[in-house]
């Protein structure tokens, strides 16, 4: 690639390693990835010309914000050129790294090291960052979220979460935390490693409202905050060097905190479940959790900026970007199976009672991805979507979960057994209507 | 970019038809529906009103289903990106429809022979044929969904075609001034040799034999019409006359891939209003609106109002993603097949849940709600049935012919 090396010569910026490594790791070759990796230099020449400009007008100590983007005004179902390279790179990976370690981090219950090392080189936390802390990111990018997210589920769910759980925690600082706050943790996630982090909101009571946790936070005599409570399917538990953490701030309403892994009055436990086993999801006991003042996001004063509503509805989002991915391997995964599955001397999708089924899912995906899209771009453009991520969450998570259960019946007996992955899309499926916060697209 | 909102140049549009909705159909609805085969005369000023918005380009309307873009259109030059007469046409109908979908299908001029026209008549035909209310005429009593099947036929009599059969459940037969007939030039070589024929009102031959009664959509009128050697002139053949082995049957199932949507659109028009209605009777006796992003952690009635609203979300914007391909020249067998399945059985489970849930009031005649649950059936039925949309959804996602998969 002699013409992208000329051009790194220019960027020597620090913030572009991400996606400059992106183009020399030996992994972008065995994955083909090199059309998408001059996306992403295209993308990080363009982030690093504005960042000279930028450069100059940056000295304040301001918190840096993604600004919305701007709609053209025209309807439109079509990704940019850059989303179609980005989501075909991510289609790649899952096909070829994820989905054959599914099984065994299913069975591990954890997500292996070396997949999220891999992901990591991806560079997907340097599109997350703003290009002013280190990042490439210039605008908000929910819907190149949810593409990405659709791709990584489409290989496995349960790892996917694990790849973009600390990208949850690195949002909800880009949008909610101080500058302080953002320039403490947010340049690690730039750097060589992969590092783990999540998003704590989902508590293990029933009926659970995620805009009203029971998890609370009390003030200490040395002005700090002790935490009490719950959080549960919490990913990357074991490994994550900090949580941020909803919890119920009296007078001010639920409010998140930076709670670091070795926090004193803080145990956590493994939280196996149905599904997504492959995101390491453990439980979090709060117990008097003592952690310092300015770990609350956005400082210790009644927030204006912290939108709980906004956080659970991003998070549904994401969640039903997964519920696409995972139904989209389905409707895959049975189609040749059916074409080739012989009953009564021909296929079995010969016959409406199994072709219905399928085409019923096909349907489903596509309505699904439509309605997600859709709460993601009006999140996108700074418009309301509350309304749109909540119909996108019911339909995802009611029809995911119906393509999840057709997907073991189209198989059979065959279905039900591990030979095939359809019984652990099924398990994965039911996440959607019961997971909130711990993804934010 | 992606953006699923309504375009701002199709706002007012949209606009427009919402009011043509709320104070011309809303308030002769329940009158017609009653007085079922009487012509709501009150259309004809709306239908002058509409051939004015369609002839100033802006408007929204059957012959406006079309491929092929208007001068007017401006795009957007960067990446061709079109919002034209489909998707005007189904966002439009959509607001047409959550006033009464009986009499949208009975506006004059408005048929869908017109769609028909436009999509397989050829330039000087439009010309011609077009301004008129036209029809369209498939189905037979032993013909329904299995339209290859069709008996009616034409045949070459020095300059006119004779046409001899019987067609039913003719939308707007009696009231439109032409008729889109198929009919068959040779039964025995199949779906090759069905053509579409424009038959004027008033050919010799030809008579309006009966009118149905329904169990919706009663201000629209559905005609019985019979051909006993049926004359039109050579020319009024739609497309070409030969038979060209699964050519000509496709050209006549692509006005399916731009009228489906619509329909999808007429679905999704009267579940809104069933929704809207819904929300308004309960208003008083549901509790608040305290799980706005949980609904299901409030009362069954508010769960299950937000389940069906997101189910009509899917519909809708399959709809619209469907018009849009139309628009963009983009095949959208599968998309336009996929909206109406959704957008079918959506108004159907969504209007008869409706009337449940408001009890008593929702049942009788006092209400629209009982009314629009009756029309919503047909809509899972006309321009191919749920069925029908299934089997080409599940042979195009798996790849098989009609003969694998019946």
């Amino acid at each position: 690639m002699p013409k992208a090396t000329a051009l790194f010569q220019r960027i020597t910026s620090a913030p572009l390693r991400a996606l400059t490594r992106l183009s020399g790791s030996d992994l972008t070759d065995r994955l083909h990835l090199r059309r998408p990796a001059e996306a992403a230099i295209y993308e990080a020449v363009r982030a690093g010309t504005k960042l000279v400009k930028m450069a100059a007008q940056t000295t304040t100590g301001e918190a840096k914000r993604l600004a919305p983007s701007k709609a053209s005004g025209l309807f439109d179902p079509r990704p940019t050129e850059e989303q179609v390279l980005m989501r075909d790179a991510m289609r790649r990976f899952a096909e070829e790294v994820l989905r054959p370690a599914a099984r065994g981090a299913d069975d591990a219950a954890a997500p292996p090291n070396a997949v999220l090392e891999q992901g990591h080189a991806l560079g997907l936390a340097g599109l997350a960052i703003p290009e002013a802390l280190g990042g490439a990111a210039t605008e908000r990018s929910t819907v190149t979220n949810v593409l990405i997210a659709e791709e990584l589920a489409r290989g496995d769910m349960g790892l996917a979460v694990a790849m973009l759980a600390p990208l949850a925690a690195v949002n909800a600082i880009v949008e909610w935390g101080t500058a302080e706050q953002q320039a403490r943790y947010l340049p690690s996630f730039l750097g060589d490693g992969f590092v783990p982090a999540a998003l704590a909101l989902l508590e293990p009571r029933p009926l659970f409202d995620p805009m009203r946790p029971r998890a609370g936070a009390v003030r200490t005599n040395d002005r700090g905050w002790a935490l009490w409570g719950e959080k549960s399917l919490v990913p990357l538990s074991a490994s994550a060097r900090f949580f941020v953490v909803a919890a119920e701030v009296r007078g001010q309403g639920p409010r998140l905190f930076v709670v670091e892994r070795d926090t004193p009055g803080l145990v956590i436990t493994p939280d196996p479940a149905m599904g997504i086993r492959g995101a390491g999801l453990g439980r979090m006991h709060f117990e008097g959790a003592r952690v310092p003042d300015d770990a609350m996001l956005g400082g210790s004063t009644p927030s204006t900026d912290f939108d709980l509503g906004a956080l659970v509805d991003r998070a549904r989002i994401a969640w039903g970007a997964m519920a696409i991915g995972t139904a989209q391997a389905v409707l895959d995964y049975v189609i040749p199976y059916c074409n080739a599955r012989q009953a009564f001397g021909e296929p079995i999708s010969n016959r409406q009672a199994v072709a219905f089924m399928i085409a019923d899912a096909a349907i489903e995906v596509e309505g699904m991805r439509l309605l997600v899209h859709r709460a993601a771009a009006l999140a996108d453009q700074g418009a309301g979507f509350a309304r749109p991520a909540t119909l996108a969450r019911l339909q995802c998570a009611a029809k995911g979960m119906k393509i999840g259960s057709d997907g073991v019946q189209l198989l059979g007996g065959h279905g039900f057994v591990k030979e095939h992955p359809v019984e652990r899309w099924y398990r994965d499926l039911r996440a959607i209507g019961v997971l909130e916060g711990a993804l934010l697209a | 970019m992606i953006n699923l909102e309504i375009p701002k140049r199709l706002r007012p549009l949209v606009e427009q038809a919402h009011a043509i909705a709320t104070s011309v159909f809303r308030p002769i609805s329940r009158k017609y529906d009653l007085a079922e085969h009487v012509y709501p005369k009150e259309l004809d000023m709306l239908a002058a009103i509409l051939d004015g918005v369609n002839d100033g380009g802006a408007g929204a309307s059957a012959s406006q289903l079309r491929r092929d873009t208007t001068p007017e259109d401006p795009g957007d030059g960067a990446s061709r990106n079109r919002n034209g007469g489909n998707l005007a046409t189904v966002l439009g109908m959509m607001e047409l429809c959550w006033g009464d979908v009986g009499l949208a299908l009975t506006i004059p001029r408005q048929g869908l022979g017109n769609a028909a026209l436009s999509a397989v008549g050829t330039d000087e035909q439009k010309a011609r044929f077009g301004k008129r209310w036209i029809a369209m005429a498939i189905t037979e009593p032993n013909a329904g969904s299995d339209s290859a099947a069709i008996r009616t036929h034409a045949r070459l009599e020095g300059d006119s075609w004779v046409i001899s059969g019987e067609k039913i459940f003719v939308t707007a037969g009696e009231r439109a001034e032409a008729i889109v007939v198929w009919a068959t030039l040779d039964h025995s070589l199949g779906r090759a040799a069905i053509k579409s024929f424009f038959v004027p009102k008033g050919s010799p031959g030809m008579k309006v034999v009966r009118l149905d009664h329904k169990l919706g959509i009663r201000a629209s009128d559905t005609a019985t019409i019979m051909f006993d050697e049926c004359r039109i002139p050579k020319e009024n053949i739609l497309g070409s006359a030969e038979i060209e082995t699964d050519k000509s049957f496709a050209g006549a199932m692509k006005t399916f891939d731009n009228t489906r949507p619509v329909i999808a659109a007429m679905a999704c028009g009267v579940a809104r209003a069933a929704l809207d209605r819904t929300r308004k009777v309960l208003a008083d006796v549901m509790p608040g609106s305290a799980n706005e992003r949980s609904p299901w952690l409030g009362s069954h009635a508010e769960a299950d109002l937000a389940r069906l609203e997101a189910e009509l979300e899917g519909a809708r914007l399959l709809t619209l993603n469907a018009a849009w391909m139309a628009d963009n020249r983009i095949p959208n067998s599968l998309q336009a097949s996929m909206a109406k399945a959704k957008a079918g059985r959506a108004v159907t489970e969504i209007t008869l849940r409706c009337v449940e849930l408001c009890g008593a009031s929702g049942y009788a005649e006092t209400d629209l709600l009982e009314k629009w649950a009756r029309d919503a059936k047909i809509l899972d039925i006309f321009e191919g049935t749920q069925q029908i949309q299934m089997l080409v959804v599940a042979r195009r996602v798996l790849g098989k012919t009609s003969g694998e998969l019946h």
